[in-house]
């Protein structure tokens, strides 16, 4: 059974991974709080939707659904597309969420981008539940999030300081990770991949269809990579026998 | 608020449904899935580092380098990050040091 100071290890250790999606997701959902009451939307519908959805983009993408002719079978495809990086993480963690138990349908829920990109870099330190530390990274960026749309929604534009580029803290949240894998592995092909496959259809197809391409050009480059080290393996065992 | 509150809520509902499959579909397809299904423990090794990629991508996505400001404050900030990275390795300098950077540059020096 999980006890008290194994739960308040396990957030101590998860804390500090989470800062600054702390920073991003406040400012980011005060940002989103005060749109959706420009847009006639009080607090308690600003909090469901950060609640239940919890994904960023497609909720800002979602707020054209609310402004328009009654949509729902539009407002789902939307989102299918928005959100379809989502499949990649889901495989990415396959592994890590194995044996999660109970925790599982919530990890998998809430699984955002910071959320994903944390998990996938951090450890936990020894002797702390890992399954534990993953749910209060999980937990605590969701938070975050329905406590920066709450705050939004309250305050309204009262808040006016300025707060440009402050967004980039997220970005910054990503390049680091990035740096971090880049240095913890040798093979740099997958990461490589990642940047340049997304590059070439963003340039392609521009920035609002760019993903699902993306996708399909990332899947294909991986698979003739191991296709290539397939061969390359059966040259070497053929050559040792 | 143009929609009914019924409306609303439907919408709602459609968006979390819609985040809901595309979280989900992964392990649902995949759960019956053998730990040794090579391709797609291969796929769950490699692809973290490319979903990273893509993620960057996507946010630096509306960066304009035709016009001004040339995409000059995300360059710069970026390789501080890089840098800064590579040499202190503290997660949070890193990420908040870089973040001021873009924020005076933006705000300041390329207007």
């Amino acid at each position: 059974m999980i006890n008290l100071k194994q739960i308040k290890t396990a957030l101590k250790a998860a804390f500090p991974h989470t800062i600054p999606v702390f920073t991003g997701f406040i400012f980011l959902g005060i940002a989103y709080g005060i749109l959706m009451k420009s847009k006639g939307y009080g607090v308690y519908w600003t909090i469901l939707m950060s609640l239940v959805a919890f994904a960023g983009s497609a909720q800002y993408v979602a707020i054209t659904f609310l402004t328009s002719v009654f949509n729902p079978v539009y407002a789902l495809l939307m989102t299918l597309m928005v959100n379809a990086r989502h499949l990649f993480y889901g495989i990415s963690m396959l592994d890590k969420y194995k044996d999660t138990g109970k925790f599982k349908p919530y990890l998998i829920f809430a699984l955002c981008d910071e959320t994903f990109s944390i998990i996938c870099s951090a450890e936990p330190p020894e002797g702390v539940d890992r399954n534990l530390f993953m749910f209060f990274i999980t937990l605590l960026d969701h938070s975050y999030w329905v406590l920066g749309s709450a705050l939004g929604g309250l305050l309204g534009s009262m808040i006016s300081f300025n707060t440009k580029g402050l967004d980039f803290v997220l970005t910054a949240l990503f390049i680091v990770i990035f740096v971090g894998q880049w240095k913890a592995q040798k093979n740099h092909k997958p990461a490589i991949t990642g940047v340049l496959c997304s590059i070439i259809c963003l340039i392609i197809f521009g920035q609002n269809s760019f993903i699902i391409p993306s996708m399909a050009a990332i899947l294909a480059v991986l698979s003739l990579f191991r296709k290539e080290a397939k061969k390359a393996g059966n040259l070497i065992r053929e050559e040792v026998q | 608020m143009i929609l009914t509150s019924i409306q609303t809520f439907i919408i709602i509902c459609m968006v979390t449904l819609g985040t809901i499959i595309t979280r989900f579909l992964a392990f649902i397809l995949f759960q019956n899935t053998k730990a040794n299904h090579s391709y797609i423990s291969y796929l769950g090794k490699v692809l973290p580092y490319s979903a990273i990629g893509l993620l960057l991508v996507y946010c630096l996505k509306g960066t304009s380098f035709k016009a001004p400001t040339y995409g000059i404050p995300e360059i710069i900030a970026i390789i501080c990050i890089i840098v800064l990275h590579y040499w202190k390795e503290n997660t949070l300098l890193s990420i908040g040091a870089g973040t001021v950077i873009y924020m005076v540059l933006v705000q300041f020096v390329f207007i």
